[in-house]
């Protein structure tokens, strides 16, 4: 078993990488990426399957979608950028988790404010009412 | 043998990695692909971010659509599906591109690099095509308020494809050019986490544009 240290190596692995323990086959990283090409297919199919679909309550639709493009999105950064939760790749998750805060604020701050902004602003025909 | 191999027989029982840790704390600072693909990491997310302005201009004005066409009575899903399936199949071979660089492999790299070329163009073409039908049917990003934050958002990504497109040939060129060096893998290493980022900007642009625009 080669340590990272025989290798010369260090305990960080950039991000993309996969793992490198000596351990990994060729096979078994082409089955990692098969395994992500196949959830990811199942996902996206559900996703498009949901959307045209009377058969589940509808007002669920709109969650369900949200909740598969996220697990595809975890699918996707697991199976194909290889951002994992081990310690090789603490730098890297951080980072995503930074990016993560920032893209929920916008997108969330923008609506809750364009959101409040439309329920206080008076509806332009009243205004005209009330000048003339 | 090292010390470590000596006290834990069993490599790391108990996956504290101590001793390795503490070996790596003086092991000086990191490769130059680990700084390089953390650098282009940071860009990524960057670039995830700008996208998520447009995400939230385009959500703000999914309404105004000044009497003009709304999503539901634009939007193809079957073309979309198309789409989707062409830019997931690209970010997988582009996966067994980077194996076959890391197995210094030129017949797989190019091969894969190809068909993820293709795949990417295949995608390109029917987005092409979708726009010049919208636009052709009057409904242009000069219609509505919420026209033009569609085209801006699913341009933009259309955009960034465009410019992996270039790098991957680019990236091709070189690696029959000058082989797997060691600056040509960290090129093919930062061309990868892009490919892969795009396919995971396009999941949030064919749930929240196409799919979440048809069903409400």
């Amino acid at each position: 078993m080669t340590s990272e240290y025989e290798r010369g190596g260090h305990a960080d692995l950039a991000p993309g990488e996969e793992s490198q323990d000596g351990e990994v086959s060729l096979l078994q990283r082409i089955a990692g990426y098969l395994t992500g090409l196949g959830l990811a297919i199942l996902l996206t199919a559900t996703s498009f399957f949901i959307a045209g679909t009377d058969l589940v309550w509808q007002p669920s639709i709109p969650v369900a979608l949200v909740v598969l493009a996220i697990a595809q999105m975890g699918v996707h950064l697991v199976f194909f950028l290889h951002i994992t939760t081990g310690p090789d790749n603490t730098n890297n998750v951080l980072a995503l988790a930074f990016g993560v805060l920032i893209v929920v604020l916008v997108i969330g701050g923008s609506l809750w404010i364009m959101a409040h902004l439309n329920h206080n602003t008076m509806p332009m025909d009243q205004i005209i009412h009330m000048q003339g | 043998m090292t010390d470590a191999a000596i006290a834990y027989p069993h490599g790391d029982p108990h996956h504290l990695r101590g001793m390795e840790a503490s070996r790596v704390a003086h092991a000086g600072p990191p490769s130059k692909r680990i700084v390089t693909g953390y650098g282009f990491w940071i860009f990524i997310l960057s670039d995830m971010v700008m996208f998520s302005a447009f995400f939230a201009t385009y959500a703000v004005l999914l309404g105004q659509t000044a009497g003009g066409p709304s999503g539901r009575e634009l939007f193809n899903l079957r073309n979309v599906a198309i789409e989707t399936g062409f830019l997931l199949a690209s970010s997988f071979t582009c996966g067994l591109a980077t194996i076959a660089a890391d197995y210094r492999n030129k017949t797989w790299f190019h091969l894969a690099m190809g068909v993820t070329c293709v795949f990417g163009l295949a995608f390109l073409a029917i987005e092409a095509r979708e726009f010049a039908d919208l636009v052709a049917r009057g409904a242009g990003p000069t219609r509505s308020a919420f026209l033009s934050a569609f085209f801006t958002l699913v341009g933009c990504h259309g955009l960034h494809v465009s410019a992996g497109e270039l790098w991957l040939l680019t990236m091709i060129a070189q690696v029959f050019a000058k082989g797997f060096r060691a600056d040509i893998q960290r090129r093919i290493l930062c061309f990868a986490l892009f490919w892969h980022a795009l396919d995971i900007i396009w999941i949030a642009v064919f749930t929240i544009v196409y799919l979440l625009g048809s069903a409400s």
